[in-house]
C-alpha cells in the first residue's frame, strides 16, 4: 500500500473523466492510496506560460505548496491510512511538466521565489515535493514486474502503439526519467499487461496539443501523420497517458482522415484502461464508452466471458 | 648584496596598455638591492636584448629581472642574452606582468598595483639565485614512432632516410591505419591503397625501420636523448618467420566473427590477416574466438599451413628500446553517432558512417565494391548524406569542425553516381568546408557536374517508415523541410582521438585538451611539438586532419627529430634536485615518485645510506622536493630560501 | 521582401534582452534549421523557428512581434531538445508571445491568443478551469461560433463537458487573488513597500 497525494488538474473532472475513472481502477487494483490534494487549483498549462511569466509559475506553485502541507500533516499524523510516501502523483503530462518545471525554477532562484511570495503572499515551500508523473510511478516505482503479476487477463494478440506526445519526456532535463527520442515506459507497461508493444516512427511526434480548438485544420494534418504511421505499423490501438493527446487523436480521426486522403480509424486508449482491462476491470468501469471513436474493436477482441471484474 | 638590474617590458600595448610602466619603474628603483630600472617597448627585440647586454656592463649587473610576458615565451631569449653579456644564464628571475597580470585584469590601479608586487617578488627571489652549470648527456640514436598509419609511416620513412634507425610500433596487426580502409582520396580521385601500399612496404623493407605491428608501447621512461621505450609484442599465435601469407589458414577456419577492418560490415575468421596487402602479410589468431583456445578444440589451420607457422605456444615478447626521439602518431577513431535517438541511435542498419561507407565502396571491401544495404542487399535508390555528426554540436557531440568531412562526403558522393547512376543523391550540409589546393574544385564537380543534390539544413530526424528511411531535414535556403525517402543514410561522423591516446599522453607526460587531441607545444609555430622535449606530434592525435595535413606534419615531426638525433650531445637541465646527505635519512621516499629514474640511494658510510639524485638524469620537476620529509632535498633554481624570500616580500 | 538594414544598437539590445529573460543564448544559433526541420507546426509558419532567432538576433522586434509563428508554436519543446548549440528555442517563443501581448501587440493568429485569453479568463474566476464556459468564451471571443459544435453536442452527451462547474472556494478565492496581484503591478510594488 503506497500513498501518494493526488493531483487531478481539471481535464480529468471533464474531458478525461475516462481518464480520472481508469486511474481510480488501477490505483484500487495496484494497491496505490490516492489522497486528492484538497483545494487543488489550475496548473495554468500552455495558456500561461506564452502569457505571462508570473502567472507561469505562481499557479502551479501554489499546488506544489498545498502538496507540502499535506504532506508534512499526513508525517505529523498518527493515522496509518494517510501518508505521503510515494509523493504528488500526476496523470495529466502537461500538469507535471508545469509543476515540474515550476518547481524547478523557484528552487533556482531567490527572485523568482520572492516574486511568488509578491503573487502569493506565502512563502516558497514546496521545493521538496516529490512530482510524480502517473506513467514513471508505474513504470519506475511499481515495475513492469508488479504490473504483470497483477494481469487476470492478459491482452494477447493486441498490438499496441504507444504514443507519449512531447511533455512526458520533453524537455529531458524537466522529465528525464526516459529517453526523449526512442522512449519505452508506456510499451513496456503495456508488454507486462500482455500485449503487443510495436515500434513505430511517431511516439514522440506532437500531436498539436492546445492548437486543436483554434487551429484544427494543424491538428488535423499532425494526427493524421500519427494514425497513418500508427496503422501502417499494424497497431489495433493507440495508447497514451496524456489528456490533451488524447482528445486530439481521439476526437480528430475525421478531421485527420481528410487531411491524410484517407480513411484513418484507431481506438485511442489511456495507459490505464489498457491496464485496467488486463486487470479485469470491464469497458463500463473504465470509461471506454465515452470515447468519440469507438473502441468495439478492442473490447470485442478480449473473450466475452472475462469481460466482469472477478 | 648582489647588484640587481630591472627592465620592464611595455610589450607593445600588452602590458603597457593595462599596467602603468612608469609607476612600476619608480617602484622597482626602491627595490632593495636594485641598482638599475630601464623600460623598454619591446624587450624581446634586438635592441631590447641589446639593451640588456648594455646594462649589465654598464653598472656591473649581477643579476636581472626582466618584468615581461610568459617565461614560455622568451625565457630563452633573455638567458642568451644574460649569458652573451657573460653573466651566468641562471642569473635571470622573469617577472610575468602579461599573462599573469595585464591580460587577465581590468582596473589599471589594481594591475599596477600587482605588476609591482610581481616585480618586489622577482627582485627578492634574484637577490638569492645562484650560478648554476649545466652539463651534456649523449642522445640515443633512434626514434619510435607509436601509430602504422600513413602519419607513423611517412615519419618513420623521413626519419630513417635522413640515416637514423627507427622503431614503428603498431597495435593492429598490419600497418596502413584508416588510409588503407578508404577506396579513394580527395582530390585526386587516387586509389588509397596503391599510394599506401607502397609505403608500406618500403617503411616494412627498409633496413632502418623495424617494423613491430600487433604490438603496444607499454612504459616509457627516461627522458629527451635518453628514452627507455617498452614494446609488449602482442603473440599471433603464428611465427612470422615461417608464415608465407598463402592464406590457407583462414580459408579452413570455421569461425567467423564480425571484421574490425570492415567495420562489422563484413566476417573475417578467428585466423585471419586484415587484409589483403596487409604489411607484414602474416596470419594472427584471435584468441578471444578460435576454439583451441576457448575450448581446446579445432587446429584445423595447424594442420593446413604447409609452412608450419603455427605457434599456438607463442607468448607475448617484451622488448626495452632505447630511442632519443618519440612520435606518437596515433590516428583517430570514428565519433559513435548511438547518442543521437533522432538518428535511431545505431538501431538501424542501413544507417552508416563515412568509414563504413568506405568498405562498401572498395573493391576489397565486403561487397565488393557494390553498394549495397547492409539489411538487405539491396541496391540503394537514394542515399542521403548527413555532414556533421557529432561535430560542430556542443548538445550531443563536439564543438570542433572535423576538417576532411565536407570533402570525403562530396568524394563519396561524386563515387556513388558514378557507379549507379540510377541511384539519387543528397547531401544534407550546414556549410562545405573545401579550404585545400584543389578542394572548392572538386567540391563543384560533385553538386554540378555529377549531379549530387546539396541541401542546406541539419536533420531534425531519421526513422524507418513504410520501408524506407525518412530523412527530415531543412533546406534554410528555401525556408521548407526537406524529406528524402532513403534507402542508406551515411553519417559523417567526427573524427575524434584514438581509444587509448590520452593513456599513452599521461605515460609521455603530454598533455592533452579536453577532446583528448594532443596538446602541441604552440599552435601556430610548434604544430609538431609538444612541451615535452623530445616527444613529437605526426597526424590526427593531434586534431582533424585530412591525408596532406596528415602528411605535412608527419614530415615537420620527423624534421624535428633529425634535427634532435643529429647532435652530439644535448645540455642536461641546470635546474635539478640536490640531496642533502646532512640532512637525509634515507628514507628513499623520493625514489618512486621521480618519473625519470635519476634517484639511487648511496652508501654514506656506517650503516647509513642517503639519496642520490644524477643531474644528468633529472628535468628539474620538483616531485623528490615534495616527496621529502626532511627537507633534505632542495632543486637548485626553486630553493625553500629563495620561495620563501619571494613570499615574504608581498608583506608590507 | 523588404532589405533589412543592420544596425548594430538595435542588434545587441533585444538579443541580449530576449537571452536573459529566456535564460538561453540566442547569439549561439547558426541557423543550421535543425528545429524547423523537426517542428511539427513549421508548415504553417510564416518565419521557420531558426528565422525567428534570426530577426531576434538583428534586433527586429516589430518584425518578429507581428509574427504567426511565436502563436503557432505548440511548445512541444523537440527544438529545444535537439539544438546543437543548446538553444532553448521553445523558452524564446514564451518570452516572445509575452512581449507582444505586454506591447499590446495585435498577436499575428488572433485565435489562438482568443484561445489562452478566455482559458485565463474562466481561471482569473473559478480557479479551475471549466472547459465549457472556457468554449463558450472563446467562441465569442474569436467569432468561430459554429465550429465544433456538433462534435461538443456529442461530448456533452457522454458527459465529457459539464454543464455545471465548481471549484472549492479556496481554490477560487486563491486564483483570484493571484491574477489580481500579477495584474496590478503598480499596487504589488506599494505592497512591497
Amino acid at each position: 500500500m503506497t500513498n501518494y497525494v493526488y493531483y487531478p488538474g481539471c481535464s480529468l473532472g471533464s474531458t478525461a473523466r475516462e481518464y480520472q475513472r481508469s486511474v481510480e481502477a488501477v490505483a484500487e487494483h495496484l494497491g496505490l492510496r490516492l489522497h486528492e490534494l484538497a483545494d487543488w487549483s489550475c496548473c495554468g498549462s500552455s495558456a500561461t506560460h506564452g502569457a505571462e511569466r508570473a502567472l507561469a509559475l505562481a499557479l502551479p506553485a501554489r499546488n506544489l505548496n498545498l502538496a507540502a502541507a499535506a504532506q508534512a500533516a499526513a508525517g505529523a499524523s498518527s493515522d496509518a491510512d494517510t501518508g505521503n510516501e510515494g509523493g504528488l502523483l500526476v496523470p495529466c503530462a502537461a500538469c507535471y511538466s508545469r509543476l515540474r518545471s515550476a518547481q524547478a525554477e523557484l528552487n533556482d532562484s531567490r527572485d523568482l521565489q520572492a516574486d511568488f511570495d509578491h503573487a502569493t503572499g506565502e512563502q516558497w515551500l514546496g521545493g521538496n515535493v516529490r512530482v510524480r508523473s502517473l506513467v514513471e510511478v508505474l513504470w519506475r516505482d511499481l515495475g513492469p514486474d508488479a504490473i504483470r503479476h497483477a494481469v487476470k487477463r492478459p491482452l494477447a494478440g493486441l498490438r499496441v502503439a504507444s504514443y507519449y506526445g512531447c511533455l512526458l519526456v520533453r524537455p529531458p532535463a524537466v522529465t528525464g526519467w526516459d529517453d526523449p527520442e526512442d522512449p519505452v515506459s508506456l510499451d513496456e507497461l503495456t508488454a507486462a499487461a500482455g500485449a503487443e508493444p510495436l515500434w513505430w516512427p511517431h511516439k514522440v511526434e506532437c500531436c498539436g496539443a492546445g492548437l486543436s480548438i483554434s487551429r484544427r485544420d494543424i491538428v488535423g494534418r499532425l494526427v493524421g501523420q500519427i494514425l497513418s504511421e500508427a496503422i501502417d505499423a499494424g497497431a489495433d490501438l493507440i495508447v497514451t497517458a496524456c489528456p490533451m493527446c488524447h482528445a486530439n487523436l481521439d476526437t480528430r480521426q475525421d478531421i485527420a482522415s481528410r487531411a491524410a486522403g484517407r480513411p484513418l480509424r484507431l481506438p485511442v486508449l489511456y495507459i490505464t484502461q489498457l491496464l485496467g482491462l488486463a486487470f479485469g476491470y470491464d469497458q463500463r468501469q473504465l470509461g471506454l464508452g465515452s470515447h468519440l471513436t469507438s473502441t468495439a474493436a478492442v473490447t470485442s477482441r478480449l473473450s466475452a466471458s472475462a469481460r466482469e471484474v472477478q | 648584496m648582489a647588484r640587481i638590474g630591472v627592465f620592464v617590458c611595455w610589450c607593445g600595448s600588452n602590458i603597457a596598455g593595462t599596467v602603468d610602466i612608469e609607476a612600476v619603474t619608480r617602484a622597482a628603483a626602491t627595490f632593495p638591492g636594485v641598482v638599475h630600472v630601464e623600460d623598454n617597448r619591446y624587450t624581446c627585440s634586438e635592441p631590447g636584448q641589446a639593451g640588456i647586454r648594455r646594462a649589465i656592463e654598464a653598472h656591473q649587473l649581477e643579476r636581472v629581472v626582466v618584468g615581461a610576458c610568459s617565461p614560455r615565451l622568451h625565457e630563452a631569449t633573455f638567458r642568451s642574452a644574460v649569458a652573451s653579456a657573460g653573466l651566468n644564464p641562471y642569473l635571470l628571475q622573469i617577472a610575468n606582468l602579461r599573462e599573469h597580470c595585464s591580460w587577465v585584469h581590468r582596473d589599471r590601479e589594481e594591475a599596477t598595483a600587482k605588476a609591482i608586487d610581481l616585480v618586489r617578488m622577482a627582485v627578492a627571489r634574484a637577490a638569492r639565485l645562484t650560478a648554476l652549470e649545466t652539463s651534456t648527456v649523449p642522445v640515443t640514436k633512434r626514434a619510435v614512432v607509436i601509430g602504422g598509419g600513413v602519419a607513423g609511416i611517412q615519419a618513420a620513412l623521413d626519419i630513417a632516410r635522413a640515416g637514423f634507425p627507427v622503431t614503428l610500433v603498431e597495435r593492429s596487426p598490419s600497418l596502413g591505419g584508416h588510409m588503407g580502409q578508404l577506396d579513394k582520396t580527395f582530390p585526386t580521385l587516387d586509389c588509397s591503397a596503391c599510394i599506401l601500399t607502397p609505403m608500406m612496404v618500403e617503411a616494412a623493407a627498409h633496413p632502418l625501420i623495424d617494423v613491430r605491428a600487433y604490438s603496444e608501447v607499454d612504459k616509457v621512461e627516461g627522458y629527451v636523448g635518453n628514452f627507455r621505450v617498452t614494446v609488449r609484442s602482442k603473440p599471433r599465435s603464428v611465427d612470422r618467420a615461417k608464415c608465407t601469407g598463402c592464406g590457407a589458414c583462414y580459408e579452413k577456419c570455421p569461425v567467423q566473427v564480425d571484421s574490425e577492418y570492415d567495420l562489422g560490415l563484413g566476417k573475417r575468421r578467428a585466423i585471419y590477416v586484415p587484409f589483403a596487402q596487409a604489411v607484414p602479410n602474416c596470419a594472427t589468431i584471435d584468441r578471444d574466438h578460435c576454439l583451441y583456445y576457448q575450448r581446446g578444440r579445432c587446429r584445423i589451420c595447424e594442420r593446413v599451413c604447409e609452412a608450419g607457422a603455427i605457434a599456438f605456444d607463442q607468448l607475448e615478447e617484451l622488448a626495452e628500446i632505447e630511442a632519443g626521439a618519440i612520435v606518437v602518431a596515433t590516428g583517430y577513431d570514428e565519433f559513435d553517432p548511438a547518442v543521437y535517438g533522432e538518428y535511431g541511435a545505431g538501431r538501424w542498419p542501413d544507417i552508416i558512417t563515412g568509414l563504413q561507407f568506405e568498405r562498401l565502396v572498395s573493391a576489397s571491401g565486403p561487397t565488393g565494391g557494390e553498394i549495397r544495404r547492409p539489411s538487405d542487399g539491396r541496391k540503394p535508390e537514394a542515399v542521403a548524406f548527413v555532414a556533421c555528426v557529432g561535430s560542430r554540436d556542443e548538445a550531443k557531440g563536439k564543438a570542433y569542425c572535423s576538417a576532411a568531412c565536407c570533402m570525403y562526403v562530396a568524394k563519396q558522393a561524386m563515387l556513388l553516381r558514378e557507379k549507379m547512376p540510377d541511384t539519387s543523391v543528397y547531401v544534407y550540409y550546414m556549410d562545405v568546408r573545401a579550404g585545400g589546393k584543389g578542394y572548392e574544385e572538386f567540391y563543384r564537380r560533385a553538386a554540378g557536374q555529377y549531379g549530387v543534390n546539396y541541401v542546406r539544413g541539419r536533420v531534425a530526424r531519421i526513422y524507418p517508415s513504410r520501408g524506407r528511411l525518412v530523412v527530415a531535414g531543412e533546406d534554410t535556403l528555401l525556408g521548407r523541410r526537406a524529406v528524402v525517402e532513403a534507402d542508406l543514410v551515411v553519417l559523417a561522423a567526427a573524427m575524434i582521438p584514438s581509444a587509448g591516446a590520452a593513456e599513452l599522453a599521461r605515460r609521455l607526460s603530454v598533455s592533452y585538451d579536453e577532446d583528448g587531441f594532443l596538446t602541441e607545444a604552440h599552435p601556430k609555430l610548434r604544430p609538431a611539438e609538444t612541451n615535452t622535449r623530445g616527444v613529437f606530434l605526426a597526424g590526427c592525435c593531434q586534431g582533424p586532419k585530412d591525408i596532406p595535413a596528415t602528411v605535412a606534419h608527419a614530415g615537420a615531426a620527423a624534421a624535428k627529430v633529425i634535427a634532435l638525433l643529429s647532435r652530439q650531445h644535448l645540455a642536461t637541465e641546470a635546474m635539478t634536485a640536490q640531496a642533502d646527505p646532512g640532512r637525509c635519512s634515507g628514507c628513499m621516499s623520493c625514489r618512486p615518485v621521480c618519473p625519470y629514474g635519476a634517484i639511487t640511494a648511496r652508501d654514506a658510510g656506517g650503516l647509513r645510506s642517503v639519496a642520490d639524485v644524477n643531474p644528468a638524469m633529472c628535468q628539474g620537476c620538483g616531485a623528490c622536493v615534495a616527496a621529502c620529509r626532511n627537507g633534505a632535498m632542495t632543486l637548485l633554481g626553486y630553493t625553500d630560501e629563495q620561495l620563501l624570500a619571494e613570499v615574504e616580500s608581498t608583506w608590507r | 521582401m523588404p532589405a533589412h538594414i543592420l544596425s548594430p544598437a538595435q542588434q545587441q539590445g533585444y538579443a541580449a534582452a530576449v537571452s536573459s529573460r529566456a535564460g538561453t543564448d540566442v547569439r549561439a544559433c547558426y541557423a543550421c534549421g535543425k528545429c524547423a526541420a523537426g517542428c511539427p507546426v513549421a508548415p504553417e509558419m510564416d518565419l521557420l523557428p531558426h528565422q525567428v532567432l534570426r530577426l531576434v538576433q538583428l534586433g527586429a522586434v516589430d518584425e518578429v512581434l507581428a509574427a504567426q509563428s511565436i502563436w503557432l508554436c505548440a511548445s512541444c519543446a523537440a527544438c529545444s531538445t535537439r539544438c546543437p548549440n543548446m538553444v532553448d528555442l521553445a523558452r524564446v517563443m514564451d518570452v516572445l508571445r509575452e512581449d507582444a501581448r505586454h506591447r499590446g501587440l495585435r498577436p499575428g493568429q488572433p485565435r489562438v491568443a482568443a484561445f489562452h485569453a478566455s482559458f485565463l479568463d474562466v481561471l482569473r474566476r473559478g480557479g479551475r478551469l471549466h472547459e465549457l464556459t472556457m468554449l463558450i468564451s472563446y467562441k465569442l471571443r474569436s467569432g468561430d461560433l459554429l465550429g465544433d459544435v456538433p462534435m461538443g453536442v456529442r461530448m456533452m452527451l457522454r458527459g465529457k463537458l459539464r454543464l455545471l462547474g465548481g471549484s472549492p472556494a479556496r481554490a477560487r478565492q486563491a486564483v483570484r487573488e493571484i491574477f489580481r496581484r500579477l495584474e496590478a503591478p503598480e499596487r504589488r510594488k506599494a505592497d512591497a513597500q
